[in-house]
Protein backbone atom coordinates (compact mmCIF):
# COMPACT_ATOMS: atom_id res chain seq x y z
CA UNK A 1 0.00 0.00 0.00
CA UNK A 2 0.63 3.77 -0.81
CA UNK A 3 0.79 6.06 1.70
CA UNK A 4 -1.24 9.20 -0.43
CA UNK A 5 -1.18 12.93 1.14
CA UNK A 6 -3.53 14.67 -0.70
CA UNK A 7 -4.08 18.53 -0.73
CA UNK A 8 -7.27 19.66 1.23
CA UNK A 9 -8.68 21.41 -2.07
CA UNK A 10 -9.59 17.42 -3.13
CA UNK A 11 -11.73 16.25 -0.31
CA UNK A 12 -14.95 18.63 -0.42
CA UNK A 13 -15.00 17.51 -4.53
CA UNK A 14 -15.52 13.70 -3.51
CA UNK A 15 -17.34 12.54 -0.94
CA UNK A 16 -15.55 10.11 1.44
CA UNK A 17 -12.28 11.13 0.18
CA UNK A 18 -9.98 12.02 3.24
CA UNK A 19 -6.10 13.59 3.24
CA UNK A 20 -4.19 10.32 4.16
CA UNK A 21 -5.96 7.79 1.48
CA UNK A 22 -3.93 4.52 0.97
CA UNK A 23 -4.01 2.59 -2.43
CA UNK A 24 -2.05 -0.01 -4.15
CA UNK A 25 0.03 1.37 -7.17
CA UNK A 26 4.12 1.00 -8.97
CA UNK A 27 3.76 4.34 -10.21
CA UNK A 28 2.23 7.46 -9.60
CA UNK A 29 -0.26 7.59 -12.22
CA UNK A 30 -1.01 3.68 -11.17
CA UNK A 31 -1.64 5.28 -7.57
CA UNK A 32 -3.79 7.92 -8.74
CA UNK A 33 -6.18 5.31 -11.22
CA UNK A 34 -6.28 3.25 -8.09
CA UNK A 35 -8.23 6.85 -6.41
CA UNK A 36 -10.19 7.32 -9.95
CA UNK A 37 -11.48 3.87 -9.22
CA UNK A 38 -12.84 4.68 -5.06
CA UNK A 39 -13.27 8.73 -6.17
CA UNK A 40 -14.41 8.45 -10.05
CA UNK A 41 -13.21 12.40 -11.42
CA UNK A 42 -10.12 12.23 -9.01
CA UNK A 43 -8.17 11.93 -11.74
CA UNK A 44 -9.04 14.70 -13.48
CA UNK A 45 -8.05 17.22 -11.14
CA UNK A 46 -4.63 16.01 -10.82
CA UNK A 47 -4.04 15.01 -14.59
CA UNK A 48 -3.83 16.92 -18.18
CA UNK A 49 -4.04 16.01 -21.22
CA UNK A 50 -1.50 13.64 -22.29
CA UNK A 51 -1.03 12.53 -19.52
CA UNK A 52 0.95 15.18 -17.36
CA UNK A 53 0.26 16.08 -14.11
CA UNK A 54 -1.37 19.32 -14.47
CA UNK A 55 0.73 22.64 -13.96
CA UNK A 56 0.70 23.28 -10.68
CA UNK A 57 0.59 20.07 -9.19
CA UNK A 58 3.92 18.68 -7.77
CA UNK A 59 4.37 15.05 -6.36
CA UNK A 60 6.61 13.73 -4.26
CA UNK A 61 7.65 10.12 -3.79
CA UNK A 62 9.55 9.50 -0.17
CA UNK A 63 10.11 13.29 -0.74
CA UNK A 64 11.85 13.17 -3.89
CA UNK A 65 9.85 15.11 -7.09
CA UNK A 66 8.31 12.48 -9.28
CA UNK A 67 6.86 12.45 -12.59
CA UNK A 68 3.42 10.45 -13.31
CA UNK A 69 6.20 7.14 -14.66
CA UNK A 70 7.97 7.61 -11.52
CA UNK A 71 8.00 4.42 -9.33
CA UNK A 72 6.03 3.85 -5.87
CA UNK A 73 7.58 1.15 -3.92
CA UNK A 74 5.04 -0.58 -0.90
CA UNK A 75 5.16 1.47 1.98
CA UNK A 76 6.17 4.88 -0.40
CA UNK A 77 5.09 8.10 0.84
CA UNK A 78 3.12 9.71 -2.46
CA UNK A 79 2.70 13.80 -1.34
CA UNK A 80 0.63 15.99 -3.63
CA UNK A 81 1.20 19.55 -3.92
CA UNK A 82 -1.40 22.20 -4.97
CA UNK A 83 1.91 24.59 -5.71
CA UNK A 84 1.80 28.27 -4.67
CA UNK A 85 -0.53 29.95 -7.67
CA UNK A 86 -3.06 32.27 -7.72
CA UNK A 87 -4.08 35.30 -5.93
CA UNK B 1 -44.44 38.84 -5.38
CA UNK B 2 -42.38 35.74 -7.42
CA UNK B 3 -38.28 35.45 -5.97
CA UNK B 4 -35.50 37.10 -8.23
CA UNK B 5 -32.58 35.02 -7.99
CA UNK B 6 -28.95 36.43 -9.15
CA UNK B 7 -26.60 34.03 -10.07
CA UNK B 8 -23.25 35.75 -9.79
CA UNK B 9 -19.99 34.27 -11.12
CA UNK B 10 -16.75 35.63 -9.14
CA UNK B 11 -13.23 34.89 -9.26
CA UNK B 12 -13.68 33.25 -5.32
CA UNK B 13 -16.44 31.10 -5.64
CA UNK B 14 -20.58 31.24 -7.21
CA UNK B 15 -22.79 33.75 -4.72
CA UNK B 16 -26.69 33.85 -4.84
CA UNK B 17 -28.27 37.46 -4.57
CA UNK B 18 -31.73 37.38 -4.03
CA UNK B 19 -35.17 39.16 -3.09
CA UNK B 20 -38.43 38.73 -2.60
CA UNK B 21 -39.80 42.31 -3.36
CA UNK B 22 -36.74 43.63 -5.66
CA UNK B 23 -36.25 46.34 -2.81
CA UNK B 24 -34.37 44.11 -0.14
CA UNK B 25 -31.84 41.46 -1.65
CA UNK B 26 -29.86 38.89 0.56
CA UNK B 27 -26.81 37.64 -0.47
CA UNK B 28 -25.31 33.62 0.40
CA UNK B 29 -22.19 32.04 -0.95
CA UNK B 30 -19.56 31.16 -1.40
CA UNK B 31 -20.10 27.98 -3.28
CA UNK B 32 -18.31 25.61 -5.76
CA UNK B 33 -15.57 25.72 -3.47
CA UNK B 34 -14.78 28.95 -4.01
CA UNK B 35 -13.03 28.45 -7.39
CA UNK B 36 -12.49 30.83 -10.09
CA UNK B 37 -15.78 30.59 -11.73
CA UNK B 38 -16.15 32.82 -15.49
CA UNK B 39 -19.97 31.96 -15.73
CA UNK B 40 -22.89 30.72 -13.96
CA UNK B 41 -26.53 30.33 -14.93
CA UNK B 42 -29.90 29.88 -14.24
CA UNK B 43 -30.99 26.94 -16.39
CA UNK B 44 -35.13 27.43 -16.99
CA UNK B 45 -35.36 23.69 -18.06
CA UNK B 46 -34.29 21.68 -15.08
CA UNK B 47 -34.29 24.97 -12.53
CA UNK B 48 -30.70 23.47 -11.96
CA UNK B 49 -27.76 25.84 -11.67
CA UNK B 50 -24.37 25.70 -13.27
CA UNK B 51 -21.30 27.28 -13.24
CA UNK B 52 -18.13 26.97 -15.74
CA UNK B 53 -14.88 26.97 -13.61
CA UNK B 54 -11.24 26.63 -14.30
CA UNK B 55 -8.43 26.42 -11.31
CA UNK B 56 -5.04 26.28 -12.01
CA UNK B 57 -4.86 23.66 -10.11
CA UNK B 58 -7.62 21.47 -10.57
CA UNK B 59 -8.49 22.09 -14.50
CA UNK B 60 -11.96 22.86 -15.88
CA UNK B 61 -15.41 21.44 -14.46
CA UNK B 62 -19.07 22.80 -14.64
CA UNK B 63 -20.78 22.72 -10.85
CA UNK B 64 -24.18 22.21 -10.58
CA UNK B 65 -27.09 22.60 -8.26
CA UNK B 66 -30.76 21.13 -7.94
CA UNK B 67 -31.47 23.11 -5.00
CA UNK B 68 -30.33 26.67 -6.01
CA UNK B 69 -27.41 26.85 -4.57
CA UNK B 70 -27.37 25.19 -1.69
CA UNK B 71 -25.48 21.88 -2.34
CA UNK B 72 -23.20 21.82 -5.60
CA UNK B 73 -21.64 18.31 -7.09
CA UNK B 74 -18.76 18.63 -10.14
CA UNK B 75 -18.19 16.82 -13.32
CA UNK B 76 -15.50 16.79 -16.11
CA UNK B 77 -16.38 13.89 -17.17
CA UNK B 78 -15.93 14.12 -21.40
CA UNK B 79 -14.23 17.18 -21.08
CA UNK B 80 -11.17 16.76 -22.68
CA UNK B 81 -9.62 16.14 -26.39
CA UNK B 82 -8.30 13.22 -25.44
CA UNK B 83 -4.35 12.51 -25.18
CA UNK B 84 -3.81 12.37 -28.62
CA UNK B 85 -4.67 15.37 -29.79
CA UNK B 86 -2.38 18.16 -28.48
CA UNK B 87 -4.91 20.75 -27.64
CA UNK B 88 -5.10 21.05 -23.73
CA UNK B 89 -8.63 22.55 -22.48
CA UNK B 90 -7.38 25.38 -20.21
CA UNK B 91 -10.17 26.81 -19.64
CA UNK B 92 -14.45 26.64 -19.35
CA UNK B 93 -15.94 29.98 -19.57
CA UNK B 94 -19.64 29.94 -21.25
CA UNK B 95 -23.00 28.28 -20.42
CA UNK B 96 -25.86 28.05 -22.09
CA UNK B 97 -29.54 25.58 -22.93
CA UNK B 98 -30.01 24.63 -26.37
CA UNK B 99 -33.05 22.48 -26.00
CA UNK B 100 -32.16 19.06 -24.10
CA UNK B 101 -28.48 20.36 -24.76
CA UNK B 102 -26.49 21.90 -22.04
CA UNK B 103 -23.85 23.85 -23.60
CA UNK B 104 -20.23 24.75 -22.31
CA UNK B 105 -17.77 26.49 -24.08
CA UNK B 106 -13.55 25.69 -23.88
CA UNK B 107 -10.26 27.24 -24.63
CA UNK B 108 -9.15 25.81 -26.65
CA UNK B 109 -11.52 26.54 -28.77
CA UNK B 110 -14.06 23.81 -28.51
CA UNK B 111 -17.86 23.37 -27.84
CA UNK B 112 -18.95 20.25 -24.95
CA UNK B 113 -22.34 19.53 -24.73
CA UNK B 114 -23.92 17.43 -21.76
CA UNK B 115 -27.42 15.70 -22.73
CA UNK B 116 -27.55 14.66 -18.56
CA UNK B 117 -27.54 18.12 -17.37
CA UNK B 118 -24.03 18.44 -16.63
CA UNK B 119 -23.14 14.56 -15.02
CA UNK B 120 -21.16 13.92 -18.40
CA UNK B 121 -20.16 15.87 -21.40
CA UNK B 122 -18.77 15.22 -24.87
CA UNK B 123 -17.09 17.07 -28.12
CA UNK B 124 -20.13 18.91 -30.25
CA UNK B 125 -17.42 20.97 -32.58
CA UNK B 126 -14.26 22.47 -32.83
CA UNK B 127 -16.11 24.63 -35.42
CA UNK B 128 -13.01 23.12 -37.63
CA UNK B 129 -12.97 23.98 -41.46
CA UNK B 130 -13.71 27.43 -40.51
CA UNK B 131 -11.12 29.73 -42.20
CA UNK B 132 -8.56 30.54 -39.34
CA UNK B 133 -9.15 27.13 -37.29
CA UNK B 134 -5.81 25.77 -38.49
CA UNK B 135 -4.35 28.63 -36.25
CA UNK B 136 -6.81 28.76 -33.32
CA UNK B 137 -6.63 24.83 -33.09
CA UNK B 138 -2.71 25.10 -33.29
CA UNK B 139 -1.55 24.32 -29.42
CA UNK B 140 1.63 26.41 -30.18
CA UNK B 141 -0.10 29.11 -31.87
CA UNK B 142 -2.18 30.49 -29.01
CA UNK B 143 -1.83 34.29 -28.70
CA UNK B 144 -1.62 35.87 -25.31
CA UNK B 145 -4.77 35.27 -23.67
CA UNK B 146 -5.38 32.35 -25.26
CA UNK B 147 -8.58 31.99 -27.62
CA UNK B 148 -11.51 30.44 -26.11
CA UNK B 149 -15.64 30.19 -27.03
CA UNK B 150 -16.55 33.11 -24.79
CA UNK B 151 -20.57 33.33 -25.81
CA UNK B 152 -23.92 31.43 -26.97
CA UNK B 153 -26.66 32.60 -28.28
CA UNK B 154 -29.51 29.99 -28.38
CA UNK B 155 -32.80 30.10 -29.31
CA UNK B 156 -35.73 28.54 -27.37
CA UNK B 157 -37.54 27.56 -30.30
CA UNK B 158 -35.38 26.02 -31.86
CA UNK B 159 -32.62 24.25 -30.52
CA UNK B 160 -30.17 23.18 -33.52
CA UNK B 161 -30.44 27.09 -33.76
CA UNK B 162 -27.40 28.72 -32.35
CA UNK B 163 -24.54 30.95 -32.64
CA UNK B 164 -20.93 30.80 -31.08
CA UNK B 165 -18.28 33.96 -30.50
CA UNK B 166 -14.70 32.30 -30.90
CA UNK B 167 -12.59 35.04 -29.02
CA UNK B 168 -10.50 37.37 -31.36
CA UNK B 169 -12.35 35.19 -34.59
CA UNK B 170 -16.12 36.23 -35.18
CA UNK B 171 -19.55 34.68 -34.60
CA UNK B 172 -20.97 31.78 -35.97
CA UNK B 173 -24.44 30.23 -36.22
CA UNK B 174 -25.23 26.58 -36.57
CA UNK B 175 -28.60 25.76 -37.49
CA UNK B 176 -28.49 21.94 -37.64
CA UNK B 177 -27.22 21.87 -33.86
CA UNK B 178 -23.66 22.29 -34.69
CA UNK B 179 -23.20 19.77 -37.50
CA UNK B 180 -21.83 22.93 -39.98
CA UNK B 181 -21.48 26.46 -38.97
CA UNK B 182 -21.49 29.70 -41.02
CA UNK B 183 -19.50 32.95 -40.44
CA UNK B 184 -21.82 35.77 -39.22
CA UNK B 185 -19.49 38.64 -39.40
CA UNK B 186 -20.62 40.51 -42.60
CA UNK B 187 -20.14 44.41 -41.97
CA UNK B 188 -18.38 44.04 -38.78
CA UNK B 189 -15.65 46.58 -38.59
CA UNK B 190 -12.75 45.56 -37.90
CA UNK B 191 -9.14 47.83 -37.51
CA UNK B 192 -6.76 45.58 -38.27
CA UNK B 193 -5.73 43.62 -41.23
CA UNK B 194 -6.97 40.04 -41.59
CA UNK B 195 -6.32 37.11 -44.29
CA UNK B 196 -9.71 35.95 -44.51
CA UNK B 197 -13.00 38.42 -45.46
CA UNK B 198 -15.54 36.62 -43.33
CA UNK B 199 -13.20 35.81 -39.70
CA UNK B 200 -10.67 37.91 -38.40
CA UNK B 201 -13.18 39.76 -36.04
CA UNK B 202 -12.97 40.39 -32.68
CA UNK B 203 -16.49 39.97 -30.81
CA UNK B 204 -17.07 40.41 -27.90
CA UNK B 205 -20.82 39.95 -26.89
CA UNK B 206 -24.11 39.08 -28.91
CA UNK B 207 -27.71 39.43 -27.81
CA UNK B 208 -30.71 38.47 -29.52
CA UNK B 209 -34.14 40.74 -29.31
CA UNK B 210 -37.91 39.50 -28.40
CA UNK B 211 -37.51 39.70 -32.33
CA UNK B 212 -34.87 37.31 -33.39
CA UNK B 213 -34.43 39.15 -37.00
CA UNK B 214 -32.77 42.07 -34.75
CA UNK B 215 -29.60 41.43 -32.71
CA UNK B 216 -27.03 43.83 -31.24
CA UNK B 217 -22.85 43.25 -30.56
CA UNK B 218 -20.71 44.61 -28.68
CA UNK B 219 -17.27 44.46 -30.51
CA UNK B 220 -13.66 45.21 -29.97
CA UNK B 221 -14.64 48.30 -31.91
CA UNK B 222 -17.48 49.36 -31.65
CA UNK B 223 -21.53 48.67 -31.27
CA UNK B 224 -23.22 46.79 -34.28
CA UNK B 225 -26.89 45.77 -34.95
CA UNK B 226 -28.54 43.37 -37.16
CA UNK B 227 -31.71 43.73 -38.55
CA UNK B 228 -31.39 40.47 -40.14
CA UNK B 229 -30.57 38.00 -37.24
CA UNK B 230 -26.92 38.33 -38.04
CA UNK B 231 -26.61 38.02 -41.65
CA UNK B 232 -25.38 41.67 -42.19
CA UNK B 233 -24.49 44.04 -38.82
CA UNK B 234 -24.05 48.16 -39.39
CA UNK B 235 -22.20 50.34 -36.75
CA UNK B 236 -24.16 52.16 -33.95
CA UNK B 237 -21.18 53.62 -31.93
CA UNK B 238 -22.13 57.20 -32.96
CA UNK B 239 -23.17 58.76 -29.13
CA UNK B 240 -21.07 56.78 -27.14
CA UNK B 241 -18.26 57.55 -25.38
CA UNK B 242 -15.64 54.83 -26.61
CA UNK B 243 -16.20 51.85 -28.80
CA UNK B 244 -14.81 49.25 -26.75
CA UNK B 245 -16.59 47.51 -24.19
CA UNK B 246 -17.77 43.93 -23.21
CA UNK B 247 -21.27 43.78 -20.96
CA UNK B 248 -24.52 44.36 -23.28
CA UNK B 249 -28.10 43.48 -22.67
CA UNK B 250 -31.41 43.76 -24.52
CA UNK B 251 -34.80 44.89 -23.25
CA UNK B 252 -37.17 41.43 -23.46
CA UNK B 253 -39.99 43.18 -25.08
CA UNK B 254 -38.86 45.66 -26.69
CA UNK B 255 -35.95 45.09 -29.75
CA UNK B 256 -35.32 48.99 -29.87
CA UNK B 257 -34.52 49.06 -26.43
CA UNK B 258 -30.39 47.85 -25.67
CA UNK B 259 -28.10 48.60 -22.98
CA UNK B 260 -24.48 48.58 -22.78
CA UNK B 261 -21.33 49.85 -20.76
CA UNK B 262 -18.52 51.09 -22.41
CA UNK B 263 -15.28 50.98 -20.87
CA UNK B 264 -11.26 51.78 -21.76
CA UNK B 265 -10.02 50.06 -24.49
CA UNK B 266 -6.77 50.20 -23.27
CA UNK B 267 -4.99 48.80 -19.88
CA UNK B 268 -7.61 50.13 -17.74
CA UNK B 269 -10.86 48.63 -19.30
CA UNK B 270 -12.68 50.33 -16.66
CA UNK B 271 -15.84 52.87 -17.59
CA UNK B 272 -14.62 56.41 -18.79
CA UNK B 273 -13.89 59.12 -16.81
CA UNK B 274 -14.07 57.56 -13.35
CA UNK B 275 -17.72 57.66 -13.98
CA UNK B 276 -19.77 54.96 -13.81
CA UNK B 277 -22.29 54.95 -16.18
CA UNK B 278 -24.77 52.18 -18.21
CA UNK B 279 -25.81 53.38 -21.59
CA UNK B 280 -29.48 52.88 -23.21
CA UNK B 281 -31.02 53.21 -26.58
CA UNK B 282 -34.59 53.61 -27.15
CA UNK B 283 -34.20 53.90 -30.87
CA UNK B 284 -31.93 50.86 -31.40
CA UNK B 285 -28.47 52.61 -31.45
CA UNK B 286 -29.55 55.70 -33.30
CA UNK B 287 -29.15 58.01 -30.00
CA UNK B 288 -27.61 56.57 -26.79
CA UNK B 289 -28.71 58.03 -23.05
CA UNK B 290 -26.17 58.10 -20.41
CA UNK B 291 -27.66 55.90 -16.89
CA UNK B 292 -26.12 57.72 -14.18
CA UNK B 293 -28.08 58.05 -11.18
CA UNK B 294 -27.81 56.02 -8.24
CA UNK B 295 -24.21 54.78 -9.90
CA UNK B 296 -20.97 56.42 -8.37
CA UNK B 297 -19.57 59.24 -10.55
CA UNK B 298 -16.38 60.08 -8.93
CA UNK B 299 -13.53 58.32 -8.84
CA UNK B 300 -15.08 54.91 -9.93
CA UNK B 301 -13.01 52.66 -11.69
CA UNK B 302 -15.04 49.95 -13.08
CA UNK B 303 -14.90 47.05 -15.23
CA UNK B 304 -18.04 44.91 -16.25
CA UNK B 305 -16.94 41.70 -17.79
CA UNK B 306 -19.26 40.09 -20.91
CA UNK B 307 -21.44 38.13 -18.90
CA UNK B 308 -21.30 40.55 -16.68
CA UNK B 309 -24.61 43.02 -17.29
CA UNK B 310 -28.39 40.44 -17.31
CA UNK B 311 -31.56 41.86 -17.80
CA UNK B 312 -34.97 39.87 -16.49
CA UNK B 313 -38.53 39.35 -18.16
CA UNK B 314 -40.31 41.23 -15.53
CA UNK B 315 -42.74 43.33 -17.38
CA UNK B 316 -40.63 45.90 -15.94
CA UNK B 317 -37.86 44.47 -16.36
CA UNK B 318 -34.96 44.71 -14.25
CA UNK B 319 -31.14 45.80 -15.31
CA UNK B 320 -28.37 44.32 -13.34
CA UNK B 321 -24.62 44.68 -13.63
CA UNK B 322 -21.58 43.16 -11.29
CA UNK B 323 -18.44 44.99 -11.71
CA UNK B 324 -14.40 43.92 -11.37
CA UNK B 325 -14.57 45.63 -7.73
CA UNK B 326 -17.44 43.17 -6.41
CA UNK B 327 -20.45 45.43 -6.92
CA UNK B 328 -23.70 44.43 -8.06
CA UNK B 329 -26.26 47.17 -9.18
CA UNK B 330 -29.79 47.24 -10.03
CA UNK B 331 -32.23 49.09 -11.87
CA UNK B 332 -36.15 48.22 -11.68
CA UNK B 333 -36.89 51.26 -13.69
CA UNK B 334 -35.21 50.19 -17.34
CA UNK B 335 -32.17 52.21 -16.19
CA UNK B 336 -33.08 54.88 -15.13
CA UNK B 337 -32.22 54.75 -11.30
CA UNK B 338 -29.93 52.41 -9.90
CA UNK B 339 -28.99 51.08 -6.54
CA UNK B 340 -25.93 48.81 -5.23
CA UNK B 341 -27.42 45.94 -3.88
CA UNK B 342 -24.76 43.44 -3.15
CA UNK B 343 -21.23 44.34 -1.89
CA UNK B 344 -17.62 43.54 -1.03
CA UNK B 345 -17.81 40.47 -3.33
CA UNK B 346 -14.52 39.30 -5.51
CA UNK B 347 -14.46 40.52 -8.94
CA UNK B 348 -17.26 39.45 -10.79
CA UNK B 349 -17.04 37.20 -14.15
CA UNK B 350 -20.82 36.81 -14.94
CA UNK B 351 -24.26 37.95 -13.30
CA UNK B 352 -27.60 36.10 -14.61
CA UNK B 353 -31.17 36.59 -13.01
CA UNK B 354 -34.09 34.44 -13.49
CA UNK B 355 -37.62 35.12 -11.57
CA UNK B 356 -39.15 32.28 -9.97
CA UNK B 357 -42.59 31.47 -9.17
Amino acid sequence: MVDVRLPGTLTPLFPGLTRKPEVEGSTVLEVIDRLEEQWPGLRDRLVAEGPTLRNHIHVYVDGERAALDSPVADRSRLDVIAAISGG
Amino acid sequence: MPKTLLTVATRKGTFIVESDDRREWTMRGPYCEAWPIYHSIYDPKTGSLFAAAASEWHGSTVWRSSDLGETWEQSSEGLTYGDEDGRKISKVSTLARAGDRLLVGAEAPGIFESRDDGKTWSLLSTLSGQHGSEAWDDPANQPPGHLGISGFVTDAGDSDNFFAIVQGVGAFQTEDGGSSWTPRNNGLRRDWPAEWEDVGFCVHKLVRSSDPQRMYQQNHVGMHRSDDGGQSWNEITEGLPGDFGFAAAVHPHDRETFYVIPVDGGHGRTMHDGKATVWRTRDAGSSWQPMRQGLPQENAHLGVLRQGMTIDSADTPGVYFGTSTGQVFASMDEGDTWSEIASYLPSISSVDVAILD
